[in-house]
Protein backbone atom coordinates (compact mmCIF):
# COMPACT_ATOMS: atom_id res chain seq x y z
CA UNK A 1 0.00 0.00 0.00
CA UNK A 2 1.48 3.31 -1.05
CA UNK A 3 1.92 5.71 1.84
CA UNK A 4 1.20 9.38 1.42
CA UNK A 5 4.30 11.58 1.25
CA UNK A 6 5.02 13.00 4.68
CA UNK A 7 7.74 15.37 3.57
CA UNK A 8 7.28 19.12 3.71
CA UNK A 9 8.48 21.21 0.78
CA UNK A 10 11.83 22.86 1.42
CA UNK A 11 10.41 26.38 1.85
CA UNK A 12 8.09 25.23 4.67
CA UNK A 13 10.69 23.34 6.69
CA UNK A 14 12.41 26.34 8.20
CA UNK A 15 16.15 26.63 8.59
CA UNK A 16 18.38 26.24 11.62
CA UNK A 17 21.98 25.10 12.07
CA UNK A 18 21.11 21.38 12.13
CA UNK A 19 18.98 21.68 8.97
CA UNK A 20 21.75 23.66 7.29
CA UNK A 21 24.35 21.00 8.17
CA UNK A 22 21.95 18.25 7.07
CA UNK A 23 21.94 19.79 3.58
CA UNK A 24 25.67 20.56 3.68
CA UNK A 25 26.43 16.91 4.53
CA UNK A 26 24.61 15.77 1.39
CA UNK A 27 26.04 18.48 -0.86
CA UNK A 28 29.60 17.84 0.37
CA UNK A 29 29.10 14.13 -0.40
CA UNK A 30 28.31 15.10 -4.00
CA UNK A 31 31.24 17.53 -4.04
CA UNK A 32 33.62 14.77 -2.92
CA UNK A 33 32.34 12.52 -5.71
CA UNK A 34 33.00 15.37 -8.15
CA UNK A 35 36.50 16.12 -6.86
CA UNK A 36 37.48 12.42 -6.83
CA UNK A 37 36.18 12.13 -10.41
CA UNK A 38 38.28 15.17 -11.42
CA UNK A 39 41.36 13.57 -9.84
CA UNK A 40 40.82 10.20 -11.56
CA UNK A 41 40.10 11.79 -14.97
CA UNK A 42 43.17 14.00 -14.51
CA UNK A 43 45.29 10.96 -13.69
CA UNK A 44 44.08 9.22 -16.85
CA UNK A 45 44.88 12.33 -18.94
CA UNK A 46 48.36 12.52 -17.38
CA UNK A 47 49.09 8.97 -18.49
CA UNK A 48 47.85 6.73 -15.69
CA UNK A 49 46.69 4.14 -18.21
CA UNK A 50 50.28 3.18 -19.02
CA UNK A 51 52.10 4.03 -15.82
CA UNK A 52 49.84 3.03 -12.90
CA UNK A 53 47.75 0.18 -11.53
CA UNK A 54 44.25 0.57 -10.06
CA UNK A 55 45.53 0.91 -6.47
CA UNK A 56 47.76 3.85 -7.42
CA UNK A 57 44.90 5.53 -9.30
CA UNK A 58 42.52 5.11 -6.36
CA UNK A 59 45.10 6.38 -3.85
CA UNK A 60 45.52 9.45 -6.06
CA UNK A 61 41.74 9.72 -6.50
CA UNK A 62 40.99 9.80 -2.78
CA UNK A 63 43.58 12.58 -2.32
CA UNK A 64 45.43 14.05 -5.33
CA UNK A 65 48.66 14.69 -3.44
CA UNK A 66 52.03 14.10 -5.12
CA UNK A 67 53.16 12.03 -2.11
CA UNK A 68 50.51 9.48 -3.03
CA UNK A 69 52.23 8.66 -6.34
CA UNK A 70 55.86 8.95 -5.25
CA UNK A 71 56.24 5.15 -5.37
CA UNK A 72 55.14 5.14 -9.04
CA UNK A 73 57.79 5.57 -11.77
CA UNK A 74 56.14 8.51 -13.58
CA UNK A 75 57.38 9.99 -16.85
CA UNK A 76 56.31 13.54 -15.93
CA UNK A 77 56.38 13.69 -12.12
CA UNK A 78 56.15 17.50 -11.99
CA UNK A 79 52.73 17.46 -13.72
CA UNK A 80 51.36 15.67 -10.64
CA UNK A 81 52.54 18.36 -8.19
CA UNK A 82 51.16 21.50 -9.87
CA UNK A 83 49.28 24.20 -7.91
CA UNK A 84 46.10 22.99 -9.66
CA UNK A 85 46.35 19.60 -7.94
CA UNK A 86 47.25 21.25 -4.63
CA UNK A 87 44.08 23.34 -4.90
CA UNK A 88 41.98 20.29 -5.78
CA UNK A 89 43.54 18.46 -2.82
CA UNK A 90 42.91 21.44 -0.52
CA UNK A 91 39.27 21.64 -1.60
CA UNK A 92 38.85 17.91 -1.04
CA UNK A 93 40.51 18.15 2.38
CA UNK A 94 38.34 21.04 3.60
CA UNK A 95 35.12 19.55 2.26
CA UNK A 96 35.97 16.17 3.82
CA UNK A 97 36.90 17.70 7.19
CA UNK A 98 33.62 19.64 7.33
CA UNK A 99 31.60 16.57 6.34
CA UNK A 100 33.52 14.24 8.64
CA UNK A 101 33.70 16.33 11.79
CA UNK A 102 29.98 17.06 11.65
CA UNK A 103 29.37 13.35 11.11
CA UNK A 104 31.39 12.50 14.22
CA UNK A 105 29.43 15.11 16.20
CA UNK A 106 26.16 13.50 15.05
CA UNK A 107 27.42 10.07 16.16
CA UNK A 108 28.59 11.44 19.53
CA UNK A 109 25.22 13.15 20.07
CA UNK A 110 23.51 9.75 19.81
CA UNK A 111 25.45 8.46 22.81
CA UNK A 112 26.33 11.59 24.81
CA UNK A 113 23.06 13.18 25.87
CA UNK A 114 23.97 15.63 28.64
CA UNK A 115 24.10 19.30 27.77
CA UNK A 116 27.59 19.57 29.26
CA UNK A 117 28.93 16.48 27.47
CA UNK A 118 27.68 17.75 24.13
CA UNK A 119 29.32 21.10 24.81
CA UNK A 120 32.64 19.37 25.46
CA UNK A 121 32.24 17.31 22.24
CA UNK A 122 31.53 20.46 20.24
CA UNK A 123 34.55 22.26 21.67
CA UNK A 124 36.88 19.32 20.93
CA UNK A 125 35.37 19.02 17.43
CA UNK A 126 35.96 22.67 16.58
CA UNK A 127 39.56 22.46 17.81
CA UNK A 128 40.09 19.25 15.81
CA UNK A 129 38.46 20.74 12.71
CA UNK A 130 40.66 23.84 12.68
CA UNK A 131 43.79 21.93 13.73
CA UNK A 132 43.44 19.13 11.18
CA UNK A 133 42.61 21.59 8.38
CA UNK A 134 45.77 23.59 9.05
CA UNK A 135 48.01 20.51 9.42
CA UNK A 136 46.47 18.93 6.31
CA UNK A 137 46.97 22.07 4.23
CA UNK A 138 50.57 22.30 5.48
CA UNK A 139 51.24 18.69 4.40
CA UNK A 140 49.56 19.25 1.01
CA UNK A 141 51.47 22.43 0.14
CA UNK A 142 54.91 21.37 1.43
CA UNK A 143 54.94 17.71 0.29
CA UNK B 1 17.03 19.75 28.91
CA UNK B 2 18.91 16.62 28.17
CA UNK B 3 17.56 14.04 25.80
CA UNK B 4 16.55 10.77 27.54
CA UNK B 5 16.50 7.45 25.77
CA UNK B 6 15.64 4.61 28.12
CA UNK B 7 16.92 1.86 25.87
CA UNK B 8 19.66 -0.45 27.12
CA UNK B 9 22.50 -1.62 24.87
CA UNK B 10 21.22 -5.22 25.01
CA UNK B 11 17.78 -4.11 23.86
CA UNK B 12 19.32 -1.98 21.12
CA UNK B 13 21.25 -4.99 19.81
CA UNK B 14 18.05 -7.08 19.67
CA UNK B 15 16.35 -4.43 17.51
CA UNK B 16 15.24 -6.02 14.24
CA UNK B 17 15.88 -3.20 11.81
CA UNK B 18 16.76 -5.49 8.87
CA UNK B 19 18.33 -4.03 5.72
CA UNK B 20 18.03 -0.32 6.52
CA UNK B 21 19.41 -0.88 10.04
CA UNK B 22 22.37 -2.81 8.61
CA UNK B 23 23.21 0.04 6.24
CA UNK B 24 22.87 2.51 9.14
CA UNK B 25 25.33 0.54 11.31
CA UNK B 26 27.82 0.00 8.47
CA UNK B 27 27.59 3.65 7.42
CA UNK B 28 28.33 4.74 10.97
CA UNK B 29 31.21 2.27 11.37
CA UNK B 30 32.67 3.40 8.05
CA UNK B 31 32.43 7.05 9.00
CA UNK B 32 34.13 6.44 12.33
CA UNK B 33 36.85 4.31 10.73
CA UNK B 34 37.51 6.94 8.07
CA UNK B 35 37.64 9.72 10.67
CA UNK B 36 40.28 7.82 12.64
CA UNK B 37 42.17 6.72 9.52
CA UNK B 38 42.33 10.16 7.88
CA UNK B 39 43.26 11.89 11.15
CA UNK B 40 46.11 9.49 11.95
CA UNK B 41 47.21 9.48 8.30
CA UNK B 42 47.50 13.29 8.14
CA UNK B 43 49.23 13.41 11.52
CA UNK B 44 51.68 10.62 10.65
CA UNK B 45 52.66 12.25 7.36
CA UNK B 46 53.08 15.53 9.26
CA UNK B 47 55.24 13.95 11.99
CA UNK B 48 57.13 11.54 9.72
CA UNK B 49 60.06 9.52 11.07
CA UNK B 50 59.54 6.23 12.92
CA UNK B 51 55.96 7.07 13.86
CA UNK B 52 55.09 7.84 10.25
CA UNK B 53 56.75 4.62 9.10
CA UNK B 54 54.82 2.57 11.67
CA UNK B 55 51.48 3.94 10.44
CA UNK B 56 52.41 3.69 6.76
CA UNK B 57 53.38 0.04 7.24
CA UNK B 58 49.97 -0.54 8.80
CA UNK B 59 48.15 1.20 5.93
CA UNK B 60 49.95 -0.84 3.29
CA UNK B 61 49.14 -4.13 5.08
CA UNK B 62 46.68 -6.03 2.88
CA UNK B 63 44.46 -7.10 5.81
CA UNK B 64 44.03 -3.45 6.83
CA UNK B 65 43.12 -2.60 3.23
CA UNK B 66 40.57 -5.42 2.92
CA UNK B 67 38.69 -4.04 5.97
CA UNK B 68 39.13 -0.35 5.16
CA UNK B 69 38.07 -0.71 1.51
CA UNK B 70 34.90 -2.49 2.64
CA UNK B 71 34.04 0.31 5.09
CA UNK B 72 35.05 3.22 2.83
CA UNK B 73 33.41 1.93 -0.36
CA UNK B 74 30.26 1.04 1.55
CA UNK B 75 30.18 4.51 3.10
CA UNK B 76 30.60 6.06 -0.36
CA UNK B 77 27.93 3.97 -2.09
CA UNK B 78 25.49 4.19 0.83
CA UNK B 79 26.11 7.92 1.11
CA UNK B 80 25.22 8.38 -2.55
CA UNK B 81 21.98 6.43 -1.94
CA UNK B 82 21.13 8.65 1.05
CA UNK B 83 21.96 11.80 -0.90
CA UNK B 84 19.84 10.85 -3.91
CA UNK B 85 16.85 9.80 -1.79
CA UNK B 86 17.04 12.88 0.45
CA UNK B 87 17.39 15.36 -2.40
CA UNK B 88 14.43 13.74 -4.21
CA UNK B 89 12.21 12.87 -1.21
CA UNK B 90 9.57 11.29 -3.44
CA UNK B 91 11.94 8.34 -3.78
CA UNK B 92 11.99 7.70 0.00
CA UNK B 93 9.03 5.32 -0.40
CA UNK B 94 11.39 2.99 -2.27
CA UNK B 95 14.16 2.89 0.36
CA UNK B 96 14.29 -0.93 0.48
CA UNK B 97 14.47 -1.25 -3.30
CA UNK B 98 17.18 1.42 -3.32
CA UNK B 99 19.14 -0.63 -0.77
CA UNK B 100 18.98 -3.69 -3.05
CA UNK B 101 20.31 -1.56 -5.93
CA UNK B 102 22.98 -0.28 -3.56
CA UNK B 103 24.21 -3.82 -2.80
CA UNK B 104 24.13 -4.59 -6.54
CA UNK B 105 26.50 -1.65 -7.05
CA UNK B 106 28.63 -2.23 -3.96
CA UNK B 107 29.35 -5.95 -4.41
CA UNK B 108 31.01 -5.65 -7.87
CA UNK B 109 32.90 -2.50 -6.85
CA UNK B 110 34.20 -4.04 -3.64
CA UNK B 111 34.81 -7.32 -5.46
CA UNK B 112 37.09 -5.50 -7.90
CA UNK B 113 38.97 -3.83 -5.03
CA UNK B 114 39.23 -7.14 -3.15
CA UNK B 115 40.54 -8.87 -6.29
CA UNK B 116 43.21 -6.18 -6.77
CA UNK B 117 44.26 -6.23 -3.09
CA UNK B 118 44.42 -10.02 -2.77
CA UNK B 119 46.21 -10.67 -6.08
CA UNK B 120 48.86 -8.05 -5.26
CA UNK B 121 49.20 -9.50 -1.73
CA UNK B 122 49.69 -13.02 -3.13
CA UNK B 123 51.70 -12.22 -6.25
CA UNK B 124 53.53 -9.07 -5.23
Amino acid sequence: MASKPRTLPLNKRGMNFEMFMWIITRLTALAMYGLILIAIIGALIMGARNQMNIADVLRWGFMPNAGHVQSVPLENAEAWATPFWRWVGSALLLVAVGHGVHGLVVIADDYIVSERGRGVVRFISIVMMIGMSIIGLYVLWTA
Amino acid sequence: MGLKRNVSLAKGLRYKGQGPMLTFVLHRLGGLAMGIFVTTHILSSFVGGDVGKFFNDMYTNWLFQVVMFFLILFHAVNGLRITILDLWPGLLDHTREAIWIEWAVFIPVYGLALFAIVTSALGG
